[in-house]
Parts: structure tokens; sequence; C-alpha cells
């Protein structure tokens, strides 16, 4: 190959411009990631009496980031997602128990008449094995699901997918040794656990320090793997699977990757949502298909699919009008969820941040060189 | 003389239900050499290029890269030995930019597992920069591709294809909705990239002044069999050629 030879007279680097809105948008991502870990770390301590809230706040974050690594940057609408929230919680469960020092079977049985005697070391040397053992166990479950869904394309992966979610929550019903319908009452905080001293629920502070970690490592993970060429392969999948296929492109392993990844944080999020909730069952808590199920696609959709920050935004946005109506318009409040849901496909399917984005492309490195910019003729005038 | 045969198809035979689309269909394309395939619309030359790059299973025959069969083989792997084709239906990933476009084509013949993980270094930059350069895209690479006009994505998916280093590039009418005054442009940027990138070129044309200036050899099919083949001159005086393009308007 000679290309190198002849590039007389064409520089290598983005041009000046580009470069600059390319800093700009680094400077904007880090001042709001800023933003938000400061509210993430003072939050309880603002809000107090919301802390359950802020808690679920950050899995909701979690939700809408691993549903935008499938649906948004890769095009695979999943909406069977929920499965892994609800597997990795079973697995927690049942990994819990064991460390425990208790049959499983025998354990749920008991229908929580087991009062369960362990020491604190037991009970969090439990927890944590539990949440390692769900996500490692949810990615091989993504692995072998891959195997059979990825020959699915478009309507057919989402039902199919969907399927998975609502199968699992009747297997699980139908399974005894995990508690059938019936579920599984989960080992209790240690009421001398201390971590935060002062802080009058101390059992509380810790779910939402995990859960708060959780979002974060999600987030920054993400943001990682966008950055490597993981991030152009699975847009190119997204965009036309088969000319990625025709270039070559081992298409299947980046899907793999980007449904295991998915799984792995949703699992550590079922784990840790379990043992918020204390008592687990297939159908409401463990695979709430038509609620967090739906969720985490509207809050993509609402902050702009297939970007970073866009299910962030959704999710922060989704969350605070789920919790506002729940609370001031009860009896109006799926109403009210169901008003933004259609706003958001109706008038502007981008969502918040693809709308940003059309409105001032330059800001998001969107440029033409020799010609003005898109936005800034137009940019100084009425609109 | 004769060179280093890169692609052998022998006998290759497809049918789509009912429609006989190849029929007992053979061609050789030489090592560093331009070769063209003619023939009037609905002939079954896509039909050929979808056989070669293996996008769906032959009936009958053999299809042979670098003396290895590939006929039973699926479209990445055909891929990723350097054999790659360009779409009659220029295909692009629209809503990424043009560099992006360019930086995902990259070969990934030798890729790992882990190299799904790495980043593009700056030799990659430069390269996906000096080959928008190369077609005239370079002002527009941040823009994204699916904003670019039809003929301007004709030049990006020939760019790509380009970035990927193949050894054969099959391209499916590349001049097709390029505009009359830029085709000389064209064939001369498909005639660098045989000679300066030494990239052997399967070339599909209806524009027969671009097939003739360029192509080494020539097949002509028709409904489906190969009617004719040679040096352009002998193809294009060939009656039965004249005759097939005639009666098929
Ligand atoms: N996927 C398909 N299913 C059914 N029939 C097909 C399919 N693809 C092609 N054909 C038929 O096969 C025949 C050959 O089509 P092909 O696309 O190979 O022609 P072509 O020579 O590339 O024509 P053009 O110059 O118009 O591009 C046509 O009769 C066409 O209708
Ligand atoms: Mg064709």
């Amino acid at each position: 190959m000679s290309w190198r030879a002849r590039r007389e007279g064409i520089s290598g680097k983005p041009g000046p411009r580009h470069m600059g809105s390319v800093m700009n948008a680094e400077r904007r991502n880090l001042i709001s990631q800023g933003l938000l870990l400061a509210f993430g770390l003072i939050g309880p301590f603002l809000f107090p009496h919301y802390i359950q809230q802020i808690t679920l706040l950050w899995i909701m974050v979690l939700f809408a980031l691993t549903w935008d690594a499938m649906g948004g940057q890769m095009g695979y609408n999943s909406l069977g997602n929920i499965f892994f929230f609800g597997a990795g919680m079973y697995i927690c469960a049942v990994t819990q128990i064991m460390v425990a020092g208790y049959d499983v079977g025998e354990y749920t049985s008991a229908f929580g008449a087991i009062h369960v005697d362990i020491s604190d070391g037991q009970y969090f040397a439990g927890l944590f094995l539990g949440l390692a053992v769900a996500a490692v166990g949810c990615v091989f479950l993504a692995i072998i699901l891959g195997r059979i869904f990825f020959g699915l394309r478009g309507p057919y992966f989402a039902i199919g997918t969907l399927g998975i979610a609502l199968a699992a929550g009747e297997l699980i019903g139908a399974w005894d040794w995990v508690g059938g319908g019936s579920g599984i009452s989960l080992p209790l905080y240690p009421a001398e656990a201390d971590f935060f001293p002062g802080s009058g629920d101390d059992e509380s502070m810790f779910f939402y320090t995990l859960a708060l970690i959780a979002a974060v490592a999600t987030f920054l993970f993400y943001q990682w793997l966008y950055s490597t060429r993981f991030g152009l392969a699975v847009n190119a999948i997204r965009d036309d699977e088969e000319k990625a296929e025709g270039m070559g492109i081992h298409t299947l392993r980046y899907k793999t990757v980007a449904w295991a990844s998915s799984a792995f944080f949703m699992a550590i999020a079922g784990g840790i949502h379990g043992n918020i909730i204390h008592f687990i069952e297939p159908l409401e808590v463990a695979f709430p298909t038509v609620t967090f199920g739906i969720f985490m696609v509207a809050m993509a959709l609402l902050g702009g699919k297939g970007t970073l920050w866009g299910p962030v935004i959704g999710a922060i946005l989704f969350h605070v009008i789920k919790e506002v109506t729940w609370t001031h318009l009860l009896g109006w409040q799926w109403i009210a969820l169901g008003m933004i849901i259609i706003v958001n496909v109706v008038f502007f399917q981008q969502g918040i941040l693809g709308w940003m984005k059309e409105r001032w492309p330059e800001a998001f490195g969107v440029t033409v060189e020799g010609a003005p910019a898109q936005g800034s003729e137009t940019g100084g005038g009425s609109n | 003389m004769s060179g280093k045969k890169l692609i052998e198809v022998n006998g290759v035979s497809k049918s789509y239900g009912g429609v006989v689309a190849n029929s007992n269909i053979s061609l050789d394309v030489e090592d560093g050499k331009i070769t063209g395939l003619i023939g009037p619309n609905g002939s079954g030359k896509t039909t050929l290029f979808n056989s070669i790059v293996g996008y769906h299973p032959i009936d009958e025959g053999s299809i042979k890269f670098e003396g290895e069969e590939i006929s039973k083989l699926r479209v990445q792997q055909i891929a990723r030995r350097g054999l790659l084709r360009t779409f009659q239906q220029t295909r692009i990933y629209g809503k990424m930019n043009c560099v992006d476009n360019m930086l995902i084509s990259i070969p990934h013949r030798k890729h790992g597992f882990f190299d799904m993980f790495g980043t593009n270094g700056k030799a990659d930059r430069d390269k996906a920069e000096h080959l928008l350069e190369f077609v005239g895209l370079y002002s527009k690479r941040y823009l994204p591709s699916g904003d670019l006009s039809f003929g301007q994505q004709k030049l990006l998916e020939f760019a790509m294809a380009l970035m990927n280093e193949p050894k054969v590039l099959l391209l499916d009418e590349p001049t097709a909705g390029i505009n009359p005054t830029l085709i000389n442009g064209l064939i001369d940027r498909l005639k660098r990239a045989n000679t300066d990138f030494g990239i052997t070129l399967l070339v599909i044309e209806h524009n027969m002044r671009v097939i003739m200036n360029m192509a080494d050899k020539v097949y002509c099919l028709a409904h489906g069999e190969m009617l004719s083949s040679g040096s352009p001159d002998v193809v294009q005086n060939d009656q039965r050629v004249i005759d097939a393009y005639l009666g098929a308007h």
C-alpha cells in the first residue's frame, strides 16, 4: 500500500474548529459528571427522607444505560433485558442462603419462618459473593441466549426477548426449590452494622452506596467502551448489519459482548434491589416486564438513544416525574407517564440530546470545512 | 501469458425459486488485473457477485479464491480473506460520520477478541483522512454520511473498501449515479486503486465507455448465461453481445 507516500498537502489532524468543539464536549462531559457525582454524594444528606427514591434513581440510570448499549448503540431493541435483573436477583438470593449455611429447598419451603442466624461477616460475604455470582452467571446466560436470539432482527428480536422475560417469570413461579410463586425472604441486614455512624438508617445508606457505585461503574464502563473500536462497531451494526458483515466485522462477537455487559450490570442491580426489598417473588419484584422492563426503554428514548448521556438524562427526568406524580397526582400517575412517552415518540423521537444535536450540530462536532458550519448562519436570528 | 488466477468461478448456477439467475457460469479474475462484467438488466451480474462473496449458497459449481474453495464459507470469513464487494444500492453507515465509517472499515483479518477494545491509532486516522481526500470527501469528513448525496455516498463506500486493504474488490456499478463530468475522475481513481494500491478489480458496469477504457478482460452475461468473453474490443464487437443489448431495450 502506498497511500502513505502520497499524502502531500493533507493535514492529518482534525481542523481547528472541530478540535474546539471536541474540547468543549469533553469539558461539558466532565462538568456534568462532577455535578452528578456531587449530587450522588450529598443527595442523601440533603434529602434524607427521599433516600429510597434516590437509590431507585441510580438503579434507573443503570437500567437506561444498559438498555441503550443494546437498543440505542447497536439497534437491537431488547424488551427482555429485565430478565437479567430477575435472574441476577434470584442467583444472588440463592447464593446468600447457601453462604448462610442453609439448604435452599428447606429454607424456601419454610416461607420465611426460618430466622436466619448469621454473623455480620457471613451476611456481607454472602451479599458480595451473591452479587458476583449473579453478574458472572448472567454473563453466561447472555452468551447462551445470544447464540439463539441474535439470529432474529427488528421486531422479532424485541418480541423474542420479551418472551424470555415473561417465560422466566412463569418458570420461576413454578419452581418450588426457589420458593415458586410465594418467593424468598432474604437474610436481614445486621442490626449492629454501623458503616455510616449517625445516619440513623445504616441499611438504607449502605444500599444507597451500592446503587450509586453500580450506576457510576456502569457509566464509566460504557464511557470507556464507546471510546474504543467497540463503539464504532456496534454503531455500524445498528446502521447496516449486512454491510458490517460484508466488511468482515466480527458481528456476533460484538453483539455478544454488548448483551453480556448489559446482563452483568443488570444482574448486580437485581441483586441490590432484591436486598432492598427483602422479599423477592417472580412477577412483581424480579421480572417486572411492564414497569421497569418498559421504563428502561422509555427513559433511553426520552433522553436520546444512542448517546452516553441521553439515557442518564432520560432516567433522571423520567424518575423525578414518576415520583412526583406518584405522590401528588395519585391515580393519574400512569396517565402522566403515558403522556411523556407519547409526546416523546410523536414529537421528538430523537430525544432530548438528539434534539440538541440537531439544534446545535457544531457543538457536537458536526462540521464542514471551507463552508460556514451548519447552524452558525441561522443561529443568530429569531429562533 | 496468463498470470495467477485469484478468483476461479466454475460451473456456478443459482436460481431464485423458478428464476434461473445464473446458469453454469465460469469466470476467472487474474491477479493484478481489472476484469469487467457486463450484461443487460436482470442478466444475473449482481447474483454472481452475491455468490462469490457468500451472500447466499450456490446451487451448483465451485468458487475458488487463491486456489481455495470458498463457496461454503460465510460472508465475514470471505471478507476477512481479502475479498470485498461494494453494493449496487450503496451501503454505508448512515448515522456515523465519514471518518468513523472509515475507521471501522480497517481490515478485521487478524483481529483477536481483545482487538474489540482497541483504539484506532494515528496511522489509521491518517490513512482514513488520506483516503477521504483521495475520493474528494475530506472537507465533509465530520458530516453524518447519511447526509451526503448519493454519488458522494458511492465514493465513500469505495474509500471504505480501500481502507479494508482487500486483495480483490468487486464493484457493482461504481459509476451509476455519478455526474458524467466526474466519471473521468472516478475512472482515474479506480485505475489508481489497481495500480498504486495493487488491488485486483472485478467491475460490473453498464457504461461501455468506462469498461472499455479500464478493463483488461470483459465477460458478458445475458439471461443468466455467459454469452461472450475476451478483450474489450472482441466483446464489444461480438454480434451476440450487440444483439443482447439491443434486444434488451
Ligand atoms: N433475491 C432475489 N429473489 C428473487 N429473484 C431475484 C433475487 N435477486 C435477483 N433476482 C432475479 O434474478 C435475476 C438476475 O438479477 P440480478 O440482480 O443478478 O441482475 P443484474 O444483472 O445485476 O441486473 P441489473 O443490471 O439491473 O443490476 C433477475 O431476474 C432478478 O429478478
Ligand atoms: Mg445488479
